[in-house]
């Protein structure tokens, strides 16, 4: 299947320098999800055209990029809710629709943007269900599920809300339990779309920290979508910028996060500092400019405020 | 987690029940066998409880055997099979459709199947089993073209309600030019064959329903698992590894067989499909489609429901089919009702 995967350290074989444009994945880190070069299209609307992208096992990947720009698709086909119209998305390098579904839900999990929690369902018995690709008709609960179910939920603080209803958390506390039915499913790679939409600034960051913390802790794979760049900046160990469908940049933030970069891939005028609290990259938006000003130096967005782009770490 | 007990083996295996809902479905079932031994014992020819299950065992006299085995047996399994097979497709089409109208009597199956027998009756008057066979080919083909025409990558819940809705009304103008356009004779018999009934079953009713019966509810209770994982949203279900549409599309066409070869036999008898699998989760208190209770609600209420029609009205005044509407429909109100009142919905 695949060829000797050497266990390489979280992070440590970071790349020379971030890629430019849409150039054929790295060969220096090993990965067993990729996409070789993969068109995605909805109803023959085409969002992405030969895509190549590889998430470097052990890493923290996130995907940005402005709206429409593909990532959730991306995430969506490295899932297997896509399929693609040509090229495919290898697991262990073998296409990942060739598996049997609960085999690939065994290694690849997935906390899709919305999930319904069923009417009247307890904390405990929806993060249970993440051990279905586990069970079977004559194995639905097993020891080992039982202990994993009481980790996953203390993992991720919400073993206090066992018994409560589903209903009654608030949004943050629901998201957790989301997350800690994705941990039980106990993959190796884990994907997330979107995991801080509608949530309060500190449940973000709670998210956020919880997911830093479980790839840390459980060296797990972790493939994220967010919308915030700072926090992309912030906890990603590997970035992938994308815009109309092109990987524009990847690599570690704190080599691809720059002022130029931002503006390039999301049009955004902008200066890079150093975020106080961690060191890794802080995007500051430029100011507004006053009338008068604008009105004499429209159509020449270079002379405005051009910050450092140096790297900043 | 909270009300389930786990049995487990050393060979690894371990199945989880849900203790209060093994305990509904034995009452139920309890239920069911009562009032089946009940109407057995109701008739021209009344029984005591003890004389039925003496001739069920085997040691009545001959006049009770005929009654018992001949005349009115084969009318109580049709009632418990109907029962049960209306119960479960019910609870599978709500699930899949994750929406409690989302029931056989609303999505035009009902209407499908009687189109079938309509069509037997008036234009060909066809004899019992020729309408049987019409209704069930009714049924399953308003099932298939309510499923094709709701498929749009995959079949989502609330287009398919509406296009069964759709389906429904088309289907009832039809009904409509089809009892316009009959005889007095054959509009009458349609109009009975319409509410549903179990009166004047024999053997040759039961047997097919017995055999779809046999074949599918293993079936749909083997996808008990995965329907269940269907109802945290499509996008959870494929990421722990549930084929969702090939799921969807092996229990709704299992549910759309059940409740054509029920509706053959019994005619479309109203209620059972919506309300059963609304009873059972009140009644268990458990999520998920809960299959096996909606099975024993539907089979318990059915059978009730007959017996208690000849209690009330005389033997086959009344045909089964008008009361479980009144019933089912009595019961389900006051059940909402209560449910506001505790502020639940």
């Amino acid at each position: 299947m695949s060829d000797a995967r050497v266990a390489t350290g979280p992070q440590t074989t970071a790349k020379a320098a971030p890629r430019a444009d849409g150039e054929a994945g790295s060969t220096t880190t090993t990965s067993r999800l990729t996409a070789e070069s993969v068109t995605l299209a909805y109803d023959g609307r085409v969002i992405a055209e030969n895509l190549s992208v590889a998430v470097p096992d052990n890493s923290f990947t996130v995907i940005v990029g402005p709206n429409a720009c593909g990532k959730s698709t991306l995430l969506r086909a490295l899932s297997r809710m896509l399929k693609p119209a040509s090229g495919a998305v290898l697991l262990d390098g073998a296409a990942i629709g060739s598996y049997p579904a609960k085999k690939v839900a065994r290694t690849l999990g997935l906390l899709p943007q919305s999930s319904v929690a069923p009417d009247g369902i307890t904390v405990a018995d929806l993060v249970a269900r993440g051990r279905y690709p586990h069970q079977g008709l004559l194995r639905q609960w097993s020891p080992e599920d039982e202990r994993i179910v009481d980790e996953s939920m203390a993992a991720t603080g919400v073993a206090a809300l066992a018994d409560r209803y589903v209903d009654e958390l608030s949004g943050g506390q629901r998201q957790r339990v989301w997350i800690a039915m994705a941990l039980a499913q106990r993959t190796p790679l884990l994907l997330l779309d979107e995991p801080t939409t509608y949530l309060d600034i500190q449940h973000q960051i709670e998210v956020l920290d919880l997911c830093a913390e479980l790839h840390e802790t459980q060296g797990r794979t972790l493939v994220a979508v967010l919308h915030d760049l700072n926090h992309a900046a912030r906890y990603a160990t590997h970035l992938i910028a994308l815009r109309d469908g092109r990987v524009v940049a990847e690599g570690p933030p704190a080599e691809v996060v720059t002022a130029e970069l931002v503006e390039r891939v999301f049009g955004l005028r902008c200066q890079v500092i150093d975020d106080p609290q961690t060191g890794t990259p802080l995007v500051v938006p430029a100011a507004r400019r006053p009338r008068t000003a604008q009105a004499g130096a429209t159509g020449s967005p270079a002379a405005a405020a051009r910050p450092a782009g140096s790297p900043s770490a | 987690m909270k009300h389930a007990r786990t049995l487990r083996t050393r060979g690894g295996l371990s199945v989880r029940l849900e203790t209060r809902a093994a305990l509904v479905v034995l009452l139920l079932a309890a239920g069911a066998l009562a009032a089946s031994v009940a109407l057995i014992g109701t008739g021209d020819y009344p029984m005591t409880f003890a004389d039925v299950v003496r001739t069920l065992t085997g040691d009545g006299t001959p006049a009770q055997d005929f009654v018992v085995h001949d005349l009115r047996l084969p009318r109580v399994l049709v009632g418990l099979l109907a029962g049960t097979a209306l119960g479960l497709a019910g609870a599978v089409f709500q699930s899949v459709s994750r929406n409690p109208l989302g029931s056989p009597d609303v999505i035009g199956l009902g209407q499908g199947s009687t189109v079938g027998a309509l069509l037997v009756i008036v234009l060909f008057q066809g004899d019992p089993p020729a309408v049987a066979a019409g209704s069930l080919a009714g049924g399953v083909l308003s099932g298939a073209a309510i499923y094709a025409l709701a498929w749009k990558k995959g079949v989502q819940g609330n287009r398919f309600v509406l296009v069964g809705i759709a389906m429904a009304a088309i289907l009832t103008a039809v009904i409509g030019y089809l009892l316009t356009k009959a005889n007095l004779t054959d509009a009458a018999r349609a109009t009975l064959w319409m509410v549903g009934s179990l009166g004047g079953r024999d053997w040759d009713q039961v047997r097919p329903l017995l055999l779809a019966c046999a074949v599918l509810v293993p079936l749909v209770l083997g996808h008990g698992r995965a329907l269940r994982m269907l109802e945290s949203g499509d996008d959870t279900a494929y990421a722990l590894g549930v084929p969702v549409e090939r799921t969807r599309l092996v229990t709704m066409a299992a549910a759309v067989l059940l409740t054509a070869a029920a509706t053959a036999a019994a005619g479309p008898i109203a209620f059972v499909a919506l309300a059963a699998p609304q009873l059972a989760r009140r009644l268990t208190r458990t999520p998920g489609p809960n299959l096996i209770a909606a099975a024993c609600t539907g089979a318990t209420l059915l059978v009730t429901a007959d017996w208690g029609s000849q209690q009330l009205f005389g033997a086959d005044r009344l045909p089964v089919g008008a009361l479980t509407g009144m019933l089912g429909g009595c019961y389900l109100l006051w059940l909402l009702f209560t449910e506001r009142r505790a502020g639940r919905i």
